[in-house]
Order: C-alpha cells, then sequence, then structure tokens
C-alpha cells in the first residue's frame, strides 16, 4: 500500500464525514451508534497504522512510506514518517480509541463530540506524517479548531475563558512561526522538509532596527519557531494557558491535549528547530537550558498547592515537557532519543492520570482534591490503577516515566551539568506532589457522606486503563523497543548537529554557546 | 475613424449592453408595473449579469484596446469584471427575501445595482484618467442611492448623507490629483504617464497627483485613515445594499488601484510601494482592534472589512506580479466569504423582523446545526485558519510581502489577524457555547440558503487546489505587470 500514511491520515476524517451525513436524530439509539461509528473508526485507523510500524525500517534514516502529489502554489502534498515522527504517529492512533471510550458517558451533542475528535485525530496524525512545511502548518493550525470547539461546548464552568484563552494564545504563537515559513520559502525556494533538513540558512550577522542580532537569518527563524512550539509545548513562561486548559476541558479533552497535543511542541523542536537552524538552536541552548529547569523546578512547586486534580496534573505536564526540552537541546544521542521517550512516556502517563480524574469526576462531579479521601475503601481496583500511574509519573523504575527521566537528565548532564544538577530536583518534587495528591484522594478515612455509595472501575474503565497500563511497563521494562526504532534517526540528526555547528557529539556542545543574542 | 468607433463598440459590447439594459428595464418599469415587477427584474438582472460573465470569459484572450487607449480590455480586467459580475448577481439573488420582508422592493434597486457595475466595470478597465473618473462616479452615484434607499429609515438617509459627502470629498480629492498628473504629463492616458516617469525621476507634481490620487481611492476601499464613512454606512443601509458594498465595489475599487499604479505609475513602485504599506498596516490594526467592542454583526463586518482590504493593499504594496496576483486571489477568496456571510445575515430575523445584534445568535447551533456549522467555517475562514481558503489568501499575501522585503508589514499582519480572530471568534462563541436565549426565526429561503452552503463549502475544499484561480489570477496580474 503506497498510500499508507494518507489512509492512516484520512481515515478519522471519512469517519467524521459518515458521522456528519449519515446519523440523524439525537435519541439515546442515534448517539450510542454515533459512539460506536467513532470507535470503529479509531480502531480501524490504529489497525491501519500497525502496517506502518511493522513496515518501518529503522535502519533507514530517510524518510519512509513517502508520498507525493503536486499542490497549489508550488507546494507539494507530501508525506512520510522517519524515526522521530513515526512513533508519534503511533501514540496518537493508539490513544484514540481510549479517548473515545472514555467518553462514553458523554450525552450532550454526542455526534458532534465524536466528529470533533474524528477531525482532531486527522490533524494531528497528518501533523506528524506531514513532509511540507506549508501542509504541517495548516495540520498543526487547524487542530485549534475542533480543540476550541471541543473546550468550548463541553467544558466545565469557566470554559469560554479557557477556549479563548487556549485558541488567542497558540495562534499568536503559530502565526509568527507562518512568517518565517514563508521566509524560508523565499530563501530556500522549497518546502519541502527533506529539502530543507540539509539547506543551510544564512548564519552571518544581520542588522535589524540597529541591533546586530548574531546568528542572523537562522537566529530570527529559529525564534520565530521557538513562539510556536514553546507555547505548545507548553515551555515556562508561556505555559498558563495548559492549566485553564486542562481544567476546562472535557476528559476526552484533556486527554488528548495533555498526551498528544503537547507533543506538537517537542516534534517541532526536534524536526525543525535543531536540524534547520543548528547554529541559531545552539546559542540558544543555553537559554533553553535555563527556561527548562525554571519550568521544572517552578512548576513542581507550584503543584503541590494546587487543590484541584486537574490543574495539578497539567502543572506537572508542564514540569514533564521540561525535561523534554532539555533532553532535546542537550543535542547528544541520549538526551533526544530520551526526548522522545519522555514524550511517549509521557503521553500514555498523564493520559491515564486525566482518564484517573475523569472517572471519579464522573461520579462525584467535582475535581477539588478536598472533596474526596479514603477512596481506597470503596474503589480498590481505582486505587491500584490510580497508584500506578503516579508512581509512573514520579519515575518510579520499571515504569516509562524513569527512563524518560533518566536518559534527558544524563543527556544533559553531558551538554549542561549545572542545569541537570537542579533539573534532578524535580524528580523529588514530582515525588512530592504526586503521592501527596495519592494520599489526599485515596488514602485515610472515608468521611465523606457523598462518597459513600461510590463505585469501583466499570469493565469499560477497566478496558481503556489496561493497554495503557501494559504500554507504561512494557516500554519501561524494555525501552529498547522504542530506542531501537527512533535510534538512527537521532543518530543521524545529532551528527548532522555537530558538524554544522562545529563541535564533537561527545564532548561539551553548549561550551560554545554564546549567552547573548543580541548586544 | 469610423472603423475606430466600431471595433471600440465591439470591444466595449459587454458594457454597452449592461448599459442598454438598464436603460431599457428603468423605461418598461417605470411604464408598466413598476414595483410589481421587482422580483423578475431581480431575476433577470442577475441572469444578465452572469451571462456577461460568460461572455467575457469566453472572449479572446488577446488585450484589447478601445477609444485610443481609454478603455483596455485585457486579462486583469476580464478577471476583475468577471469577480464583480458574479458577486453583484449573488449579492442581488441573496438580497431579494430581506428586501420583500421589509418592504422596500423597489424596482430601481436591480437596475442602480446594474448601472454601479458598468461604472466598475469601466474602473478596472480605464487606461486614461478620465474614463477613471468617469466608471467611478458612475458607480459610486449609484452607490449613494442605494445606500439610502431605505427612505423611512433615519439611519439608511444619514448612510446615503454620510456616504454621499465624504464620496464627494474624495473624488474632488481624486480629481485634483488627476488635474496635477495631467498638468504634469501633458496628457490623462496612463501610457504617457507612464512614459514621463521612464528614466526614475518623478516630477513633484506627478508625485503629488499620486498622493491625490490613492487618497481618492483609499477612500473608496475604506483604507484607514480614510474609512471613518464605513461602519456607519454599512450599519445604516439596507443590509442587502451593505453586503454589495462589501464585495463588488471592493474588487472593483483594489482593482482600479491595481490598474493606475501600475499602468499609469508602473516606474515610481519605490514611491506608491510605501504609502501602500502605511495604509495596510493602519488598515489591519484598526480593523482588527476596533472590531472588538462592536455588538451590531454589520458594524462588525465594516471593521472586518477594513482589515481585509489592509491585508489586499499588502499584496500590491509589495509592488510585483506576484503581489498582484496575490491581490487577486484574496479578493475574490474575500468576496466569497462575505457574499456567504452575508447571505446568513440576511436571513438573521426575529418573528420576521431582521436583527444585528450578534447576542441575538446564542445558541443558535442547537436551532441550526448545519447553517452554524457554516458560518463557524466562514468565520474561521475570515480568521484566517488553515485549512479554510481564507488562509491561502493571506498566504499569497504575506509571500508577496516577504518577497518584497516588507517583512515588517508580514509580520504586523500576522498580530493582526490574531486580534482580527477574536472578534470572529466571538460570533461562534455566541452561536455555540452561549447562554439559552430567545430563539432566532430558523426559516431561510432557499437562494440565501444555498449561497451560505456554497461559500462554506468553497472555504472548505478549495484547499484541494484553490479551484484553479491561482493561475488564472497569475494570468491576469501578467497582462497588467509588464
Amino acid at each position: 500500500m503506497e498510500n499508507l500514511l494518507s489512509i492512516v491520515t484520512f481515515i478519522p476524517l471519512l469517519g467524521a464525514v459518515i458521522l456528519a451525513l449519515f446519523l440523524r436524530g439525537d435519541d439515546e439509539a442515534a448517539r450510542g451508534n454515533a459512539k460506536w461509528v467513532a470507535l470503529i473508526t479509531t480502531l480501524t485507523t490504529f489497525i491501519f497504522s500497525l502496517f506502518i510500524l511493522t513496515g518501518f525500517d529503522p535502519a533507514d534514516t530517510g524518510f519512509q512510506f513517502v508520498e507525493e502529489k503536486a499542490w497549489i502554489l508550488g507546494l507539494n502534498y507530501k508525506m512520510g514518517v522517519d524515526g522521530i515522527s513515526v512513533l508519534f504517529v503511533m501514540l496518537t492512533t493508539f490513544l484514540m480509541p481510549l479517548v473515545i471510550l472514555s467518553c462514553w458517558n458523554v450525552s450532550d451533542r454526542v455526534k458532534e463530540y465524536m466528529i470533533a475528535f474524528l477531525v482532531l485525530e486527522t490533524l494531528m496524525i497528518g501533523v506528524f506524517t506531514a513532509l511540507d512545511l506549508v501542509l504541517f502548518y495548516l495540520f498543526f493550525e487547524a487542530g485549534l479548531i475542533p480543540m476550541f470547539l471541543i473546550i468550548g461546548i463541553w467544558g466545565g464552568q469557566n470554559r469560554i475563558y479557557a477556549a479563548f484563552k487556549f485558541f488567542l494564545y497558540t495562534f499568536l504563537g503559530s502565526v509568527l512561526m507562518l512568517v518565517a515559513i514563508v521566509a524560508m520559502y523565499m530563501d530556500a525556494g522549497t518546502t519541502d522538509i527533506p529539502t530543507l533538513l540539509n539547506h543551510q540558512f544564512s548564519s552571518t550577522p544581520l542588522d535589524v532596527l540597529g541591533f546586530t542580532v548574531m546568528g542572523g537569518m537562522q537566529a530570527l527563524l529559529w525564534l520565530a519557531f521557538f513562539a510556536s512550539f514553546a507555547v505548545k509545548m507548553p515551555m515556562w513562561p508561556v505555559h498558563t494557558w495548559l492549566p485553564d486548559a486542562h481544567v476546562q476541558a472535557p476528559t476526552g479533552g484533556s486527554v488528548v491535549l495533555a498526551a498528544i497535543l503537547l507533543k506538537m511542541g517537542g516534534y517541532g523542536f526536534l524536526r525543525f528547530s535543531l536540524p534547520m537552524f543548528p547554529v541559531a538552536s545552539d546559542l540558544f541552548t543555553p537559554l533553553i537550558m535555563w527556561l527548562s529547569v525554571i519550568a521544572i523546578v517552578y512548576t513542581s512547586l507550584v503543584a503541590l498547592v494546587q487543590e484541584d486534580m486537574k490543574k495539578l496534573i497539567a502543572y506537572s505536564s508542564v514540569a514533564h515537557m521540561g525535561y523534554v526540552t532539555m533532553g532535546t537541546f542537550a543535542a547528544n544521542q541520549q538526551g533526544v532519543d530520551g526526548a522522545i521517550f519522555q514524550m511517549l512516556s509521557h503521553g500514555f502517563i498523564s493520559g491515564a492520570l486525566f482518564l484517573c480524574v475523569g472517572v471519579i469526576y464522573d461520579r462525584m462531579h467535582t475535581r477539588e482534591i478536598a472533596a474526596y479521601g479514603g477512596l481506597v475503601n470503596r474503589m480498590p481496583a481505582y486505587a491500584l490503577i490510580f497508584m500506578f500511574f503516579t508512581m509512573a509519573n514520579v519515575g518510579l523504575p520499571g515504569t516509562s516515566g524513569f527512563i524518560g527521566e533518566f536518559l534527558t537528565l544524563l543527556g544533559t548532564f553531558h551538554a549542561n551539568t549545572w542545569a541537570a544538577a537542579f533539573a534532578a530536583t524535580g524528580v523529588i518534587l514530582s515525588a512530592a506532589y504526586a503521592l501527596w495528591l495519592y494520599r489526599r484522594v485515596v488514602f485515610g478515612e472515608l468521611i465523606r457522606e457523598a462518597l459513600r455509595t461510590i463505585t469501583d472501575l466499570t469493565p469499560r474503565e477497566k478496558l481503556i486503563f489496561a493497554p495503557l497500563v501494559a504500554m507504561v511497563l512494557l516500554i519501561g521494562v524494555y525501552p529498547g523497543l522504542v530506542t531501537d526504532i527512533t535510534g538512527p534517526s537521532v543518530e543521524k540528526l545529532v551528527a548532522n548537529y555537530h558538524e554544522a555547528v562545529g563541535t564533537d557529539g561527545g564532548a561539551e556542545p553548549g561550551a560554545q554557546a554564546g549567552a547573548a543574542a543580541e548586544h | 475613424m469610423t472603423s475606430d468607433i466600431t471595433t471600440g463598440m465591439a470591444i466595449l459590447a459587454p458594457e454597452i449592453t449592461l448599459a442598454v439594459y438598464a436603460m431599457a428595464a428603468l423605461i418598461f418599469a417605470v411604464y408598466s408595473g413598476k414595483d410589481r415587477l421587482t422580483p423578475m427584474l431581480t431575476w433577470l438582472t442577475a441572469g444578465v449579469l452572469a451571462g456577461l460573465a460568460l461572455w467575457i470569459g469566453m472572449r479572446a484572450p488577446a488585450a484589447r484596446e478601445a477609444f485610443n487607449g481609454a478603455f483596455i480590455d485585457d486579462g486583469f480586467s476580464r478577471f476583475a469584471r468577471i469577480t464583480i459580475l458574479l458577486a453583484a448577481a449573488s449579492v442581488l439573488l441573496i438580497g431579494q427575501d430581506y428586501l420583500a420582508r421589509c418592504r422596500m422592493m423597489r424596482f430601481e434597486y436591480p437596475i442602480l445595482m446594474a448601472l454601479s457595475v458598468v461604472g466598475m466595470m469601466m474602473m478596472v478597465s480605464a487606461g486614461d484618467l478620465i474614463a477613471l473618473y468617469m466608471g467611478l462616479e458612475l458607480q459610486s452615484l449609484a452607490l449613494y442611492v442605494l445606500a439610502a434607499m431605505n427612505r423611512d429609515s433615519v439611519k439608511s438617509n444619514e448612510a446615503g448623507l454620510k456616504y454621499f459627502v465624504l464620496g464627494a470629498l474624495s473624488s474632488g480629492l481624486l480629481l485634483y490629483g488627476a488635474s496635477l498628473a495631467y498638468g504634469f504629463a501633458g496628457s490623462t492616458r496612463f501610457d504617457v504617464l507612464i512614459a514621463t516617469v521612464e528614466d526614475g525621476h518623478v516630477p513633484l507634481g506627478l508625485l503629488f497627483g499620486l498622493v491625490f490620487i490613492l487618497t481618492g481611492l483609499a477612500f473608496k476601499i475604506s483604507a484607514v485613515p480614510f474609512h471613518m464613512w464605513t461602519p456607519d454606512v454599512y450599519e445604516g443601509a439596507p443590509t442587502p445594499v451593505t453586503a454589495f458594498f462589501a464585495s463588488a465595489p471592493k474588487m472593483a475599487a483594489m482593482g482600479l488601484i491595481a490598474r493606475v499604479l501600475f499602468d499609469a505609475f508602473g516606474n515610481a513602485v519605490g514611491d506608491w510601494s510605501q504609502i501602500l504599506a502605511l495604509l495596510a498596516v493602519l488598515s489591519m490594526l484598526l480593523g482588527a482592534i476596533a472590531a472588538i467592542a462592536q455588538k451590531n454583526i454589520k458594524r462588525l463586518m465594516a471593521y472586518s472589512s477594513i482589515a481585509h482590504m489592509g491585508f489586499a493593499l499588502m499584496g500590491l504594496a509589495a509592488g510585483g506580479a506576484e503581489g498582484v496576483q496575490a491581490m487577486l486571489i484574496y479578493m475574490v477568496i474575500y468576496v466569497t466569504m462575505n457574499i456567504g456571510t452575508f447571505a446568513f445575515i440576511l436571513s438573521m430575523k426575529r418573528d420576521g423582523r431582521p436583527v444585528t445584534e450578534i447576542a441575538a445568535l446564542n445558541q443558535y447551533s442547537r436551532h441550526a446545526p448545519l447553517k452554524a456549522l457554516a458560518v463557524l467555517i466562514l468565520m474561521f475562514s475570515l480568521a484566517g485558519v488553515p485549512p479554510m481558503l481564507g488562509f491561502f489568501g493571506k498566504f499569497y499575501v504575506l509571500k508577496a510581502a516577504v518577497d518584497a522585503g516588507l517583512v515588517w508589514v508580514a509580520v504586523i499582519g500576522v498580530i493582526a489577524s490574531v486580534i482580527g480572530a477574536f472578534y470572529y471568534l466571538r460570533i461562534v462563541y455566541y452561536m455555540y457555547f452561549g447562554e439559552d436565549a430567545e430563539a432566532l426565526d430558523t426559516s431561510m429561503p432557499f437562494v440565501q440558503w444555498l449561497f451560505l452552503m456554497a461559500a462554506a463549502a468553497a472555504m472548505l475544499f478549495g484547499v484541494v487546489n484553490l479551484f484553479g484561480i491561482e493561475g488564472l489570477a497569475q494570468a491576469a496580474a501578467a497582462a497588467l505587470v509588464r
């Protein structure tokens, strides 16, 4: 199948069209049908995506399954995956059926809800498979529309504020990237990503408004892309949209946001910033390092004092994404492998944690930590699952969380020892807030009247958690599953990077970096 | 001499046909059924306009001149005229139901519209300052009357008067500029004007002329700082007329600006490019910021059109064939979006009475999911969010601007578009997230429904290949920029 990537990308859209055209009425039967159509669609997508994984050759560092068709404006509709992107496609297709299952209790405008998620899935897969800069931008931006609607229509109390903040924040970040994309098109004469990866953008210092910009055009382009990806990631200090969006989004929305949408930022850094603007990346590495450290330490501290469960997990996401940016810009094999690993692992773990919150929110309709306590008495299975993912979030060896944090810290240690040292304190802090959350919610006496009748996990909920537990354990125990696939591509990326920057891979790449961008 | 006139007449045949049709229809209507004929006349006029568009589209592709170069029939003018004709025909059709409901079915409406279209066709084909002025005045006079068509409404009268006074002022400025240009170049013909600055040196008087002409034209496209009339006129005029203002005349004025700048001042690009860049930046920013506080959807669309004109100007400011192509693509997309949006605005009513409050859209998606979805697509397209067509309009313009070194304009433009996204999202917000309120009527005449859906579908499916307008616009731009 030579159109495999297009098939995988557009099956969900097809499902959405079928839902929109052929499903009428709003009674119980119609709602059930909508859910089933969505579930079958996402499962089909997952099955097709397995063919990508089985057909993928890790030793080949180029792009595979490439499709190319002429489009407007000299642009191409070009798709393909390499070792960096293929696992993100898998993550998306793997999680979406679980997300749909987790929405089984939604009763308001079910059909529209399912359509929104299916459209979103197409756009998310598209981001990871697009090999044309404009096509990438198209998928990247268009994802805002369904997410805006998911938060705004099915969200909580303060959903409108959150939806607007989410949209405008991320939109502002990305439009600057659009200008940069246009500038790159002008400079290189193409928006073809494989070609651009080999294109050298000028890094001779440039005069802008009387300032001399070190790193020249590369630095400006890097900053424009940074604006977009840092917001998406999100990095401190532009993370403030995330807690709002997470808290207000419905459970399914939170899962998608944390598990997949945030990864687009990290993917962007790996796909564009690092390989296309190596000189600028080198220049800005200290900035990224320290922003990441602040993110890890500061947001962990903020997470400690949260009273809302979702907000706590949201801040913990920001902290965990800090490891990703740190590992990425450490620009060595362990760091970049670790960044990808951490993103995948965080996709499973944070997704599962939001689902855990969703389980009790569905029953009690509150996310206040104080409203719970002693759940272990009534919900032993839930307590077990929640415990597992809390531990994974903390980074317990044997779970995937450990591998991700360890590899990124190791990589960073080579590049910037002090940053690694400070970031390591985040591991302790994450244990503090995660375990404390767990204690307050699950342990203790069950004293609240409302909780006396709470029921344990239903078979459907167990079905959702089972694959997540399996994955977290599997790649936690045998990380080679991931690193064997990412390894060769990352090796090439790192080698190209150091060739362009003029350092050798093992030694400290950050040592030569100038601290200031402008002076 | 005779043959000159006959060939000229042949080239102008579509314009002459339309003018004769308008006159004949007027006489016919006056002496027979008057207002009772309006529905028939509306359909007939729309049919004539669409037929003319087809005719112009099928004519020989070679560029021709008539009446000593006063009228140019080239690829650019054909592209612009077809857009204008189709836009006018669409607006006629979608406005019918509204006029009938508000008892404004006057037979003069389609006829005045046809006459203003003759003016617009003249504008985009002008090869001479006199022809330009003639076309401009013909379209403006018809529009002044249309704005004040609702005689019983104070606001409509105010709109007509405001538009007339400010329009007359801008015509005066333009005329003054034209006379300066004539004084320093010795001719009103564009090919003589362009030869005057052949060596790159622009006489000071000619430069003044250029500035005044641009000022006059900036009024017509409501570019900041010459935009003050727009919100009041948009709000006051009957909604079908507002829909018309927001579509065909904008295309005509943009086409005219491109025509004058490239045909007459094509050797002084550096001089006018910076003026346009400034107009573009101001329009984009003001359009985006001032619309935030609007509660009336017509006023909101007025500011929206100001912002969009800013973007189109950015394309022109780039000053090359690529910029003109970007502008044309942008305008076609803009006009399509606006016709779709106004088809919806025209259908907003409660108990048969027109409503223009944005807040009245509360929870519209529950009452009419399909229409709400179409409006949602149009709003995201207006905001320039991919994959809607509106994004590609912006992309072409940005590309032209960055290529011409106007990166700062491009950056301000995209930031303005983020600010602008807020108010388009507000409409989505009312329709989808708002609180339950007294519902609007969900009935919608088939014609409006059709245009709304067609525009929305075009925005969505255009991503495949832009319906081929890319190549057409390129050919049109190549005809203008030599």
